[in-house]
């Protein structure tokens, strides 16, 4: 294939860990987060953030995603055409997509339905397709792949502390993949059977998890002054 | 050789590639993991069908309570003439098995024309089902040695389409259990309908054989009677969904009920 039409720019070649590869892994676990700081994806994060079960398998399909997508797009870089280069990261992107739906239909049918569209709509995840266009389209497959890994573990991560939160006050319960759900709780302490203690409704519905994210976001700028816009 | 990245070929090239891979490794995946998929479905179906007999099931024991309880699988055609009766294990595989009438697709292909055309005409409803060449599953379940009829449903609410089941009593009037599902109703408002606060309310009630409507799902708390239970509130198009596909469907059925009376007080 020739590459006379792309910069071709020979550099010396860097180790996959070097300290310049390292940050594409650690910068969106914090300084980049795509939820907390880009506030990108945040649809999907509020709509299955109920359960942890959920939370867990969601957040891997979009490693998943991610993953290939980054790989795919990166490895195709010199050969896609400028002009339809949108188009190709769909259909990449939305090819994953189906092959992660089918796969969860076959093997966890009970959390595909759970997810139900949300799964579909990661096609339309503004991180995945973000990051193909700012970073899988210039960059080397190495690369790509941590920043992949990064991007992923940082939309992952605030999934699960915002399901945790959310289940354990708003069921009393954490649901683990593969142990169903375990109460904390012995059933005679709930109002219903006669106790003291009552589930927080408010905590099942989707405005809270928005208020947790939002809890999530003061945290992490009061602890990171780099994140404070000077005005 | 230079290769015009940005001329039209290429980029017709490059497309065409690319969809003759993305089709083929989509179409391995599906065709793949079909089995698995379809084992689910059918999973789900019986559990469907245990729940509207008050027999909670999950997946791994479905199959096995469905044996239990399901003793026979009938198929009905439009004017309520059986068609077909098994007693055998359920083979999904097999074509002509109750079990496997998809009446969700004859629903979106062949019933909701008759239903459009006929306009709430019931004549001309039963005479458009008729003219389909459709069949109705049927099973016949035995609990607390008492015979219980399931009858699947299906019909349109406001985004989506929504289904059921319904079980009737050995009289084949009084609705022993309900429940419904839906793919896109509006959560909150139509997508209550699966809960069981408005499943509950169907238990005990009567088909009204003799009047116009067998049953009504009433809108906003018009006094009920046993021949119909309140809607949801806010949730109007769902509930008149769920009104629309027990009289369209239970319709057909209570032909076949009524037949099968016959036939055993002959006896």
């Amino acid at each position: 294939m020739s590459t006379e039409t792309s910069p071709a720019v020979t550099r010396k070649k860097e180790s996959l860990f070097s300290k310049k590869n390292k940050k594409l892994l650690s910068d969106p676990l914090n300084d980049s987060n795509p939820i907390t700081v880009q506030v990108l994806g945040i649809c999907s994060a509020l709509a299955i953030t109920v359960q942890l079960q959920q939370a867990v398998i969601m957040s891997l399909s979009v490693l998943f995603v991610m993953i290939g997508g980054n790989v795919i797009i990166s490895l195709m870089r010199n050969m896609v055409p400028d002009r339809i280069r949108i188009i190709v990261q769909l259909v990449v992107v939305a090819s994953l997509v189906i092959i992660v739906d089918e796969v969860l239909q076959a093997f966890q049918p009970d959390i595909s339905e759970k997810l139900s569209v949300f799964v579909g709509l990661i096609i339309t995840n503004c991180i995945i397709m973000g990051r193909l266009e700012a970073f899988a389209l210039a960059n080397k497959p190495g690369p790509s792949f941590l920043d992949a890994i990064g991007n992923g573990m940082g939309y992952a991560w605030i999934l699960l502390v915002v399901s945790i939160v959310r289940e354990i006050f708003g069921s009393g319960a954490i649901s683990l993949p593969g142990m169903g759900q375990v109460k904390f709780l012995p059933t005679s302490w709930f109002i219903s059977e006669g106790g003291l203690y009552e589930n927080n409704n408010l905590m099942i519905l989707p405005p809270m998890a928005l208020i947790t994210v939002g809890i999530i976001i003061w945290i992490q700028r009061s602890r990171n002054q780099a994140l404070i816009e000077e005005n | 050789m230079a290769i015009n990245k940005n001329s039209t070929i290429y980029t017709f090239g490059f497309s065409i590639v690319m969809v003759i891979v993305v089709g083929t490794s989509l179409a391995y995946t599906s065709l793949s993991l079909k089995d698995r998929q379809d084992a689910n479905a059918a999973d789900k179906k019986m559990m469907n069908i245990l729940s509207a007999i008050g027999v909670e099931a999950n997946r791994e024991n479905a199959s096995e309570l469905f044996a239990d309880y399901v003793v026979e699988r009938v198929s009905i055609d439009g004017s309520g003439r059986q068609v077909n009766a098994t007693l055998e294990p359920v083979n999904a595989k097999d074509k002509q098995d109750p079990f496997s009438i998809e009446v969700m697709k004859d629903y979106r292909s062949k019933i909701k024309t008759a239903v459009k055309a006929a306009d709430g005409d019931a004549a001309a409803l039963q005479a458009g089902l008729e003219a389909a060449d459709l069949q109705f599953p049927l099973y016949r379940c035995m609990k607390d040695s008492q015979n219980l009829f399931v009858v699947p449903l299906v019909g349109s609410g406001l985004w989506g389409p929504i289904w059921g089941f319904v079980a009737l009593e050995d009289d084949m009037t009084t609705i022993y259990g309900a429940n419904f599902d839906h793919k896109t109703e509006t959560p909150g408002l139509g997508a209550e309908i699966k809960e069981g606060f408005f499943t509950d309310k169907f238990r005990g009630k009567k088909l009204n054989t003799a009047g116009p409507l067998l049953f009504s799902v009433l809108k906003g708390g018009a006094p009920t009677n046993e021949n119909s239970v309140d809607g949801i509130t806010g949730g109007t198009i769902t509930s008149k969904g769920v009104d629309e596909m027990i009289n369209r469907t239970l319709a057909v059925y209570l032909r076949y009920f009524e037949s099968q009376s016959q036939t055993r007080a002959q006896k």
